[in-house]
């Protein structure tokens, strides 16, 4: 099933992999893109699977109303005994009766409506025909057999940006930044494009639904988040150019980000330092105390959210730590090359999952920490190895300088825990779970 | 289409997980997309398992559809049994590779495997989680019992537990509980299942002389294949509260041909001496109000009413499958019963409702919050708080006491609440501040609602509809001059007598109009 190949940069082969993949759909990403558009429902158009997933996997039942729901498709409607598309309206109705302040809504596919070809762009565009402007209706993909968890977000970009309008002189967005970041950050990034004098920079997605940023050529976009392959080569359509950079996590990270935006926009290097000589600095601190505890560390990264090679390269160049395994459920080559490039020659990268196989060669390695999903985290606890859940990098804020000593945290957590257990518990002797 | 927010129970293949998950030596193999693998961490975080569950799903892909899905299921099919060698096999299709049809079962046979597959055909679109779990334990009790003899001689007092499952509300203390009240009684307790069963162990059904249904909800249907191929009597009253545990031993005893008497374990039970203790006065006529699934529904509403003496004003549950006997418990309380897995139309009828405690699932719990009423979780779907590490069992006499502490806490304690009263216009302890001990219950007053003068109670706190403002000021200042503990039934008795004789608005005359009325 594994075939190697070059992955064209200094890392060993891919291992490529088809077998269980132990990671989220696409649907998961909306947990965190309903709390960001504040003005959108999310309304997934899919079966009890998808509401249970929703609700327990990710909601983890603290919503009692979130702004996300589920048409559960039932027998009725794949009988054809009820026409889907007006059962949809119905729900859709009910659904802003209720809800009648949600400005956008966005109808999402899953796995059975995509494999039943519902055609969801049609249901989108009559759904606007009547409630646009007071709702605006929009759709994307979020399914299983097409995404995995942050791809999810990938596809609303993309829906977003063939929405959005044209720049024009009135309206000129000179830089996008596109990937879904947490309000904290924006605002430091924000006060950061200040700094540097750069204006007209835009966040995509924006807090709001009318917040959206024009696009047009000469509109420069840069990534934030690494899983965007689909939204930039719709920003690339719309004659948007890309600056290429490694991700804003820690201190390099976030320099060599802000570096390629400054250098795009001829911002004079004393500029530069002026406006992040002092976050670098602060950044630089906060990372001290964390790396006595993360040199020379082994790391093994699970797939999860495409974000493991930054995440990977953080932790080797910035805090020493040993990397024995980077997977990822998917490698956009050119996006990820850069932090690919900054890795030990050699190292490990793997693309899609056989979790069995995976699972076999992490307890080989034996490492100090293994980066996984919530599903085997808890039993590889019980085997005696550390883990750190994946899924908060998704969920914490960890771009930007002042968050770098954060992102350091989050993996020196487990480390730290096992240390203040060891005594209390007994841990060494260890009594073994069923 | 159905809108959903939330949902009461997961698809029909999550129930077969967590058959599976209950079982030793079993695993499933799920036709299933990416992403439906969320199940495991039901698991293993919300459970807090040490093992990931035994299942392995194909994770198909889009680019697969072309191509043949059917391949990629025998593939993982053969790798699962020669990695988790089980005694075995489940195999199924999840909601989207149930539109593929591409036959599961069928091509299990065609691998030739040398052990028991078992096919499970669950209609997703059409059944839910609770469904799927008890016919999947149907499909393996009928895979691993039939065409085995029933021994000539069976001991009279042998019996098998069957229904608990991972995954269960309390199910792992349940039967730590039962089992050891059984045996104190002089019963044999051969096999539990599907909890901690192995497919010997499901072999060995039809060993012993009688089933015992704890959960009729996953247990029903393979007890009534027992009785009809094996002739095995089954007992499926459900142990939870004193009367009906007592009725249990009872029955178990009478079918194992014993006499009747009392269990070594009732001395355990606190709850009866607590429920007639003076504090427990407070209780009488609370309007509880109930939904769940249907054994701890129908179980909560007969405690409440009978042994902590509140009135039941509503009861419901999320299984159609057990409307008839949600429906005829409902009917002992003079209630219509609320059979619905819309969470909306609970809310509204909670509302409606108007009751001092709500006892349901974590989302009655999120509704009970937003009204500001206390409540207590009975149910399933289960929350990690449903994991405890303490001992909490539901059933049984030590049950009872959980029940009792679970239940009566989110209320404010007698004493508690008559001091608040008598200290109801000092400026620091008024009625409107919550006792000490409710903040995990009863968060405060919402911000607009800090301003609201003291003496907003329990009753005051569910949004009364357009009734609300047909009372005069003053018959409103009146009103707050009844104890709070009947202030509620105040309200409601005098807004029917108001409705009743066309009176509006509300004064102070009527109230006392109304207060001589209801007296007689």
């Amino acid at each position: 099933m594994n075939q190697a190949f070059s992955a064209g940069c200094a890392t060993g082969p891919t291992i490529r992999e088809r077998g269980q993949h132990e990671v989220f759909c696409g649907l998961t990403s909306i947990i965190w893109l309903h709390r960001k558009v504040q003005d959108a429902f999310f309304l997934i158009v899919g079966s009890r699977t998808c509401a249970h997933l929703m609700q327990s996997a990710a909601g983890v039942m603290i919503f009692s109303e979130p702004r996300f729901a589920t048409a559960i498709m039932e027998e009725r409607d794949l009988a054809g005994m009820a026409d889907m598309h007006d059962e949809l309206d119905g729900v859709v109705d009910k659904l802003l009766a209720r809800r009648p302040d949600i400005k956008m809504l966005v109808l999402v596919g899953s796995c059975p409506s995509e494999v039943i070809k519902f055609d969801l762009s049609k249901a989108a565009e009559r759904l606007n025909r009547v409630h646009a402007p007071k709702h605006r209706v929009l759709c994307y993909s979020g399914s299983g057999i097409e995404t995995t968890f942050t791809q999810g977000e990938d596809n609303f970009l993309t829906a977003l940006v063939n929405e959005a309008p044209a720049s024009g002189p009135q309206n000129e967005t000179k830089l996008i930044v596109a990937g879904c970041l947490p309000d904290v950050v924006e605002d430091q990034f924000t006060r950061l494009f200040d700094d540097l004098g750069i204006e007209g920079v835009q966040f995509l997605p924006g807090r709001s639904s009318a917040a959206m940023p024009s696009i047009g050529p000469g509109t420069r976009f840069i990534l934030a988040q690494p899983y965007l392959g689909a939204a930039a080569a719709a920003l690339q359509s719309r004659g948007a150019e890309r600056i290429n950079s490694i991700f804003p996590l820690g201190e390099q990270g976030t320099t060599a980000w802000f570096k390629a935006i400054a250098d795009t926009f001829g911002v004079p290097e004393d500029r530069f330092e002026a406006a992040t000589a002092a976050p670098r600095k602060r950044a630089k601190a906060a990372l001290q105390s964390f790396l006595p505890w993360l040199e020379g560390r082994r790391m093994f990264f699970f797939p999860d959210s495409q974000l493991e090679p930054s995440l990977a390269r953080f932790l080797h160049s910035e805090t020493g730590a040993e990397i024995i395994e980077v997977g990822s459920p998917y490698l956009h080559r050119e996006h990820a090359a850069g932090e690919l490039g900054l890795l030990p020659p050699g190292t490990a990268v793997s693309e899609g999952q056989d979790v069995d196989l995976q699972i076999d060669r992490a307890r080989k390695a034996d490492p100090d920490l293994i980066v996984c999903g919530m599903g085997l985290a808890n039993p590889f606890e019980a085997e005696g190895r550390l883990t750190k859940w994946s899924i908060e990098f998704a969920f914490t804020p960890i771009q930007g300088y002042e968050q770098a000593g954060d992102l350091a945290e989050l993996f020196v957590r487990p480390l730290r825990r096992q240390s203040v257990l060891k005594s209390g518990l007994g841990f060494e002797e260890g009594a073994p779970c069923s | 289409m159905q809108l959903s927010m939330w949902t009461y129970e997961g698809p029909p293949h999550v129930g077969a997980m967590r058959v599976a998950a209950s079982m030793k030596d079993v695993h499933y193999v799920l036709h299933a997309p990416q992403g439906d693998t969320y199940a495991d961490l039901l698991f293993t975080m919300i459970e807090r398992r040490d093992s990931r569950p035994p299942v392995t799903y194909t994770t198909f892909q889009a680019r697969d559809l072309g191509a043949s899905t059917a391949d990629i299921f025998k593939t993982a099919c053969h790798d699962a049994v020669d990695r988790f060698k089980p005694r075995a096999l489940l195999v199924g299709a999840s909601c989207t590779a149930e539109l593929l049809q591409d036959d599961p079962g069928g091509l299990a046979k065609t691998l030739d495997l040398d052990i028991p597959v078992v096919p499970l055909e669950l209609p997703s679109y059409q059944k839910k989680e609770t469904w799927g779990a008890a016919e999947t334990f149907y499909q393996l009790v009928r895979a691993c019992a039939s065409n085995r003899r029933r021994p000539e001689t069976i001991a009279a007092n042998t019996c098998n537990i069957l229904g608990p499952t991972s995954l269960g509300f309390r199910n792992r203390d349940d039967v730590r509980e039962i089992k050891v009240l059984l045996e104190e009684n002089g019963l044999n307790v051969r096999v539990v299942a599907p909890l901690g069963a192995s497919p010997e162990d499901l072999a060995r059904l039809p060993e012993a002389a009688f089933n015992i249904v704890l959960y009729p909800e996953i247990a029903d249907t393979a007890a009534r294949w027992l009785k009809k191929a094996y002739g095995m009597p089954y007992l499926s009253t459900v142990p939870i509260g004193v009367s009906e545990t007592r009725r249990f031993v009872a029955e178990a005893r009478a079918l194992a041909g014993l006499e009747s008497v009392p269990s070594p374990s009732e001395n355990k039970d606190r709850l009866t001496w607590y429920s007639r203790s003076i504090d427990s006065t407070y209780l009488t006529g609370k309007r509880v109000f109930i939904f769940g699934d249907a054994t701890h529904a129908i179980a909560a509403a007969r405690i409440a009413a009978n042994e902590l003496g509140f009135e039941v004003c509503g009861l419901g549950t999320y299984m159609r499958e057990f409307a008839r006997d949600v429906r005829a418990a409902a009917k002992d309380y003079g209630l219509e019963a609320l059979i619905t897995d819309d969470h909306l139309v609970v809310e509204d009828a909670i509302i409606e409702a108007r009751p001092e405690l709500v006892l349901g699932t974590q989302m009655e719990r999120h509704i009970a919050k937003r009204l500001r009423v206390p409540c207590a979780v009975i149910s399933s779907p289960v929350h990690v708080q449903d994991f405890p590490a303490r001992y909490s069992p539901q059933m049984g006499f030590e049950g009872a006491n959980v029940i009792f502490d679970s239940w009566v806490h989110p209320l404010m304690m007698g004493l508690e609440e008559h001091l608040l009263s008598m200290f109801r216009d000092d400026f620091e302890f008024n009625d409107g501040a919550t006792a000490s001990h409710l903040h995990a219950h009863s968060p405060a007053a919402a911000s607009n609602q800090h301003t609201a003068p003291a003496g907003i109670s329990v009753e005051d706190q569910i949004t009364l509809p357009a009734s609300a403002t047909l009372w005069t000021d003053e018959a409103e200042k009146e009103l707050k001059k009844i104890p709070f503990f009947v202030r509620g039934k105040a309200r409601r008795n005098t807004e029917s007598f108001a409705t009743d004789n066309g009176i509006h608005p509300i004064t102070v005359e009527t109230l006392y109009d109304a207060k001589a009325h209801f007296a007689r």
